[in-house]
């Protein structure tokens, strides 16, 4: 195991090295001078502009500039943002931790809906069950996120006055951020109410930010279902006359595992990508907004190093998944 | 629950400093401050949650209007040449104390001549702090503006020009000229971090800052020695950052929020028919138009431009483009600016007319590019739209147009080029609501080439608009513009399109509320009713 996991983690490094260039490159690839953006419409002298140019090393040929980020990102310094002048790393870790917690609710509740509407849908397959979920799963998958939310905000929160509409947590609350994690923070708090307060911001954009997922994890278990269903052991299962439930639950379900936990480590990409509008529209601040407005903003710094630690979170989330797989299959980690 | 049943049957009034008589206005503002240092910065966002809400400028602008009056100054006087400024502080003015701050002094002129030093003097400690890009002072030419500041007393600063400017005044009280604590600065030096005065701010403001969770809420409390009897009126402000605009409405009929700005224009009708909501309107301090290349020919003729002019339907382009929130221009000044002149009247649409008038002009077959914005812009909400109407409108006298756009950066840099092909679509809004930073920097001679995207230059209008800029008298000035302004219609350098019109719905409670030419949120004055 452990020489399976260093193998693994051996892949880190070409990944890595190529991450740190696809995100220096993408920025610079994008048309806009950064300088010429910032100063609008008031434009700014010829002077003036090489000045900010030699200021933020531009007027360095771009081997020299790389260099300077890569030796940066070695000694754990990602720069600073134009806009803000704070600590890329620090802007970073104040915002990642609301963007983990609502990724985690949203996989959670993905993962607690979808796997059983999959397993469901797989044993009644070509019955009412199996059509009625895998169509709503088709709608769910096609959802336009923001149209969604803002449905979801206008029933839940407008006419029904259900849920708050955005935030992290009521107005009135206010307390130290230790962790970042409001339903921890508020918890030490030991606010009355404020933990409550937390969980009910939480709903409605983690069942947003769960859709996609949902919808995605609920088709795979189904096909994953299905063909394990169709193997020569199931229908020896069945023949020695052991329950459906210990059959589809224990021989099937672990078999269509594999495939369903692939899905569920790609889906923490495509969390990333729907927390963007998922954070714009629920006022989460996370760093999926903070990501798109540095690329409007032309904020070098922020993207490159933004999306660097975005790619090594989804780099541990893939080595989590590999691992996972060794432990569900002997057979994965032995080879 | 609404926001204000909360308060009354809620644990957490002590958190917000307070009795249960508290008031605590929540904004639900549009978006992040990018610091709190306004002079490092140029959004209205930043402004509103530093210079607005924290500090005081020498001179302020009277709320609603873009006239200025005394600020931590009680008084000024020019010379007689117009060259020095005197200006006479106001004693007894205090800096906010904080967790992070104890001032042990009153305002005085140190902090006067720290705050502007900074931005000015290269050597000065401060300058290269937190990048050190003092972008505003350098727009409003400050640096070659300045020959040089001087304490004449403590409570008494001069400086002096190095050209007659009479809008310099203006400039005092915009948001760059922020007077920021020297003790504060310096104390922040001494412990090795000067960042923080753009993080964690100290003022003379009727607010005093007192956490900021990025992107989420940012909250202030009421400066107790507020040098302004009786304010601010409420206890605690709170900035509720929500970036979207249809959200920002559902918070605020939820009882989330007291007042929003930027409302989405589809929302507005809706609004205006919700008996929970007092929307109040003004037009921006800000002019949509098309600029054409009056260098090139046909262009370069005034009757081709007016012709041109005739054909457009700015009403249609109000309808369809604004949706209502916008306001036909006929001037290239805003109505809310001093100045403004009244009496013109605008070129009537009138497709007939302009045909015959290009034939006049011997100009047929024409065709032409239009440059539409890629971004969106309160003076132009969708600048590709426009362009499709303009389209049609030219088409009906026989004028073929093309559309082009660019990325917005390059929009901006190559709409500049003196050689350039097509008439561009942009705008402006106002800095410090003096006429002298629309019509200098817009189309003034010295523009050309750069801001004068109409490349235009008239011997007459530069003359009036640089005679006025030497004169210190308001009224005085005010005729030259009006002058300077019939020129423009004479002349028509642009097609002027459109002035925004901004709208603030807010709860029926929020009482005191004036919304500002300039753009500025400030709720000093502001007050909920029981």
């Amino acid at each position: 195991m452990l020489r399976y996991i260093l193998g693994r983690l051996l892949t880190f490094i070409p990944t890595f090295i190529g991450v740190t260039i696809v995100s220096f490159g993408f920025i610079r690839v994008l048309p806009g001078d950064p300088i010429i953006v910032m100063a609008g419409e008031r434009g700014m002298d010829q002077e003036r502009y090489n000045e900010l140019m030699n200021q933020y090393g531009f007027n360095d040929p771009l081997l020299v500039q790389f260099w300077d980020y890569l030796t940066g990102v070695l000694q754990g310094d990602l720069g600073q943002s134009f806009v803000t002048k704070r600590p890329v790393w620090d802007e970073f870790f104040a915002l990642f931790p609301a963007t983990l917690e609502l990724s985690i609710c949203a996989i959670i509740l993905a993962v607690m809906l979808g796997i059983p509407a999959g397993v469901i849908a797989a044993v009644n397959r070509g019955k009412f069950f199996d059509r009625a979920l895998m169509s709503t799963a088709l709608v769910g998958y096609s959802m336009p996120i923001f149209w969604w939310a803002l449905l979801m905000i206008i029933v839940f929160s407008g006419t029904l006055g259900w849920t708050p509409v955005s935030g992290r947590i009521d107005l009135l609350y206010y307390f130290d951020n230790t962790t970042g994690f409001m339903l921890i923070d508020s918890l030490l708090s030991g606010q009355d109410g404020a933990f409550l307060s937390a969980v009910r911001h939480l709903i409605l954009p983690s069942i947003v930010l769960a859709t996609i997922p949902l919808a995605v994890i609920a088709r795979q278990t189904r096909s994953a279902m299905l063909e394990v269903l169709s193997e020569d052991y199931i229908r020896t299962a069945r023949a020695k006359g052991l329950r459906p439930i210990r059959i589809n639950g224990l021989h099937a379900l672990r078999n269509a595992m594999i495939p369903v936990i692939t899905v569920i480590g790609l889906s923490v990409g495509t969390l990333l990508a729907g927390a963007i509008l998922t954070e714009t529209i629920f006022s989460w601040p996370g760093i999926g907004k903070w990501m798109v407005d540095s690329i409007y903003r032309r904020d070098y710094p922020v993207v490159q190093g933004g999306l660097l630690l975005i790619a090594v979170m989804v780099m541990v989330v893939n080595l989590t998944v590999d691992l996972l797989y060794g432990l569900i299959n002997p057979k994965i980690r032995k080879r | 629950m609404s926001l204000t049943k909360r308060l009354a049957t809620g644990g957490l009034l002590a958190l917000l400093a307070g009795g249960a008589s508290a008031q605590t206005l929540v904004y639900c503002s549009e978006g992040s401050p990018e610091g709190f240092d306004p002079a490092l910065y140029t959004a209205g966002t930043t402004f509103d949650a530093s210079s607005q809400a924290v500090y005081n400028r020498l001179v302020e602008f009277k709320t609603g209007t873009t006239e200025t009056q005394p600020g931590l100054a009680e008084s000024y006087e020019a010379s007689e040449d117009g060259l020095e400024y005197t200006f006479h502080l106001r004693p007894g003015v205090k800096f906010q104390s904080t967790e992070y701050f104890t001032p042990s002094r009153d305002f005085n002129a140190d902090d006067v001549i720290f705050t502007f030093m900074r931005q000015l003097d290269e050597e000065n400690p401060y300058h290269d702090v937190s990048g050190g890009s003092w972008e505003y002072f350098n727009a409003m030419s400050m640096p070659d503006l300045i020959e040089s500041i001087e304490k004449v007393d403590d409570m008494t600063v001069k400086f002096t020009l190095t050209r007659p400017e009479a809008p310099f005044v203006a400039n005092m009280a915009m948001d760059f000229a922020s007077i920021l604590s020297k003790e504060y600065a310096d104390q922040m030096m001494e412990a090795g971090t000067p960042e923080m005065l753009n993080q964690q701010p100290v003022g003379t403001g009727p607010f005093e800052w007192v956490a900021y969770q990025k992107d989420a809420v940012i909250r202030y409390k009421a400066n107790e020695d507020y040098w302004q009897d009786g304010l601010p009126k409420v206890e605690n402000l709170v900035f509720a950052i929500t970036p979207d605009a249809s959200v920002r409405y559902q918070k605020l009929q939820a009882g989330e929020c007291h007042i929003m700005p930027y409302p989405n224009p589809a929302d507005v009708q809706a609004m205006k028919d919700d008996d929970g909501i007092n929307l109040m309107q003004q037009e921006g301090l800000n002019v949509g138009y098309l600029a054409y290349n009056t260098k090139q020919e046909p262009f370069d003729n005034p009757k081709v431009r007016k012709a041109l002019n005739m054909a457009i339907d700015k009403q249609a382009i109000i309808d369809v483009v604004f949706q209502g929130s916008g306001q036909i221009a006929k001037n290239p000044i805003p109505p809310t600016m001093w100045s403004y002149n009244e009496a013109i009247e605008d070129d009537a649409y009138d497709p007939e007319a302009a045909k015959k008038m290009l034939e006049d002009a011997g100009v047929s077959d024409l065709s032409m590019k239009i440059w539409a914005m890629p971004v969106q812009r309160p003076y132009n909400p969708n600048a590709r739209r426009m362009a499709e109407l303009m389209q049609e409108d030219f088409s009906e006298i026989g004028v073929d147009v093309e559309i082009v756009s660019y990325e917005w950066g390059e929009y901006l840099e190559r709409s500049k080029a003196e050689d350039r092909d097509g008439a561009v679509l942009l705008g402006w809004t106002g800095d410090n609501g003096d006429p002298d930073n629309f019509l200098a920097v817009l189309l003034g001679c010295d523009a050309v080439g750069g801001s004068n995207r109409a490349q235009w230059c008239n011997e007459d209008f530069d003359k009036l608009v640089q005679e006025a800029k030497t004169i210190t008298d308001q009224s005085k000035r005010a005729e030259l513009y009006k002058e300077a302004q019939e020129v423009f219609k004479d002349q028509a350098p642009w097609a002027t399109i459109a002035h925004s019109v901004v709208f603030m719905p807010m709860l029926p409670k929020v009482e005191g509320y004036k919304v500002h030419p300039l753009g500025s949120h400030i709720f000093t004055e502001v007050s909920l009713s029981e």
